[in-house]
């Protein structure tokens, strides 16, 4: 069949809301653009238990410490269905892991920045798993089926940390005064990023229009962020605290809260690398699998001897 | 009455140092499936180490010896007033923790941190099995529960020391290393301490089955057991490895350095 026919076919596919499969045919940049964003989306997930990590060992009560944990690894555990939806795309992990390596795939550039007191704990939890539900809730209807479904999955967990962060800030803008603080200070350091993770402005971004016809997308970037907005702005009239933009403000006609504007030279300096924690995030992981190496291959050369042993036994 | 409370926080301290300790690896393991089992582990060994404060807490609350005297206990002149779960981790000092010498051990490689946890996830396994019919129904009963999970301990780390000691060359050698690190620590979970001694725990009991499992999982690891060797003790009894006040260091920060507050 001529590729204009079966290219038809899968537009009609994707416009009448029938998912992708592995073993469908697809056009190339389609199956490229979901290995990217599937496997920087696996990035993430494995960056993103670096800078939560770093408070495991410090965690201020049993039971933070533990709820910390748990959410720590359920992130790991994300990395894990998300390379295995990646790889439906033909791609191995170590490939991919390679490539994060390397510098040549990204992650979401929120995780470069640092973890300073416990109330980032709280910030992560509230505005950057809740920037990121707004994208992935997006994301359990994308066309591509592996990863709609490891989304699904995905969101519900997410939203739990979500309401986990913001009970963590609920406690802190309860408290003392250096714990008022602190809430704060944190809300003021994240709230910036955690905008910046819907991406440029649709003016500006490149892919949004090819991967809003083949439904990879469904919203816009300046739709999502605006979403998300709305729904901080109220929330966090709960907790007492402000946000630090002087022009926010409810838009009556709009319907929407106005906002001030982003520091997209921040923004693009961080995705260079330039970061307050990229070299960190990237050596840590670097190490972690130069340090693993050894290890991966005694399991290897066990798994190896113990099949050859078991055919000796079968023989 | 005492005996009692200091062996539930001794159970309590080993299942959170070595809790503690796993947690340092989590997003950084060599593998991202064994990232999550080391974390699980640790979760698991925290929860246990929950149960056991929150015990201990109601204990030292109810005790007369705190009704009637408040002030000559020096664990409720610095919390002032209830003892809690978190009070007791967060508040003891090095002297007060009586966790076994094995937990604090530094994580080393991924070698020494198996090792660790396989030769105490075996003893953890049999003094488990050894406490679920103690007179005390609470210990008991976290014992019995908490069985289930340090099963899975055992199996988990015993497969990982066989992968590592028949694996290759270096993670033979590393496996070695390990061994001639850590065994020295093993011999204090045998002797018993006064409070033991006073509950009547037989811990020396153990030994039989616990040095048989060891030997059975490294016979199969082509590694072998160390001959009798001097054997480091004290850390029942509150006397430690230098490595203890640095963990305790960062796991009280925040309770330390804001005293009194909720989280």
């Amino acid at each position: 069949m001529p590729v204009q026919d079966l290219e038809k076919i899968f537009q009609q596919k994707i416009d009448e809301e029938i998912k992708i499969e592995p073993k469908d045919w697809m056009p190339d940049a389609y199956r490229k653009t979901n290995l990217r964003q599937i496997s920087q989306h696996a990035h993430s997930e494995v960056v993103g238990m670096l800078p939560e990590g770093n408070w495991i060992t410090r965690a201020p009560s049993l039971k933070r410490k533990l709820i910390l944990l748990a959410k720590v690894q359920d992130e790991g555990g994300h990395g894990l269905y998300l390379y295995s939806a990646a790889e439906t795309l033909g791609m191995s992990r170590e490939e991919m892991i390679n490539d994060l390596h390397s510098g040549k795939a990204k992650y979401s550039s929120i995780f470069n920045y640092p973890t300073l007191t416990w109330a980032d704990i709280g910030a992560i939890g509230w505005l950057v798993d809740g920037a990121a539900i707004m994208n992935q809730v997006m994301l359990t209807r994308t066309s591509y089926g592996a990863y709609a479904r490891a989304m699904v999955r995905i969101c519900k967990e997410e939203s739990f940390h979500q309401r986990q962060g913001f009970e963590i800030l609920l406690v802190l803008s309860r408290g003392s005064k250096e714990q008022k603080e602190m809430c704060q200070d944190a809300i003021n350091r994240w709230w910036w990023p955690s905008l910046m993770m819907f991406g440029p402005k649709d003016s500006e971004s490149t892919n949004s229009d090819q991967s809003m016809k083949w439904k990879i997308k469904r919203k816009s970037n300046d739709e999502l962020r605006q979403n998300f907005i709305d729904m901080i702005a109220e929330q966090i009239k709960t907790l007492g605290m402000k946000l630090p933009d002087d022009k926010l403000k409810w838009n009556e006609e709009r319907k929407h809260y106005d906002f001030g504007e982003i520091n997209w030279d921040e923004f693009w300096q961080v995705v260079k690398g330039n970061g307050p924690c990229n070299k960190q995030r990237l050596d840590a992981r670097r190490e972690a699998w130069e340090n693993g190496e050894w290890v991966r291959d005694a399991a290897a050369a066990y798994a190896k001897k113990r099949a050859a042993r078991q055919k000796d036994k079968a023989a | 009455m005492s005996a009692l409370i200091d062996y539930t926080l001794h159970l309590a301290d080993n299942s959170l140092i070595l809790g503690q300790r796993n947690g340092e690896w989590c997003g950084h393991g060599p593998i991202l499936e064994q990232d999550i089992a080391i974390t699980n582990i640790s979760l698991d060994l925290i929860g246990q180490a929950r149960s056991l404060y929150q015990y201990a807490a109601v204990l030292i609350n109810d005790s007369e010896l705190s009704v009637s005297s408040k002030a000559s206990s020096p664990l409720e002149r610095r919390f002032g007033g209830e003892v809690s779960e978190d009070s007791l981790a967060y508040l003891r000092t090095e002297r007060e923790f009586k966790n076994c010498l094995l937990v604090e051990q530094s994580n080393g490689d991924w070698a020494q941190t198996i090792l660790r946890q396989f030769l105490f996830s075996s003893y953890q396994y049999y003094l488990y099995q050894y406490l679920q019919t103690n007179t005390d129904t609470t210990i008991a009963a976290i014992a019995e529960k908490s069985l289930k999970e340090v099963s899975y301990h055992l199996r988990w780390s015993s497969e990982w020391v066989i992968r590592l000691g028949d694996g290759t060359g270096e993670s033979h050698g590393r496996m070695l290393k390990a061994i001639d690190e850590l065994w020295r620590y093993t011999g204090e979970f045998f002797i018993p301490a006064d409070y033991e001694k006073e509950l009547k725990i037989d811990g020396a009991s153990l030994k039989y089955e616990w040095s048989k499992k060891i030997k059975t999982v490294f016979d199969e690891a082509t590694l072998t057991v160390p001959p009798d060797i001097f054997m480091q003790e004290g850390g029942k009894q509150g006397r430690h490895t230098e490595q203890l006040g640095y963990i305790l260091t960062e796991l009280q920060y925040m309770q330390r350095a804001y005293p009194g507050c909720e989280w």
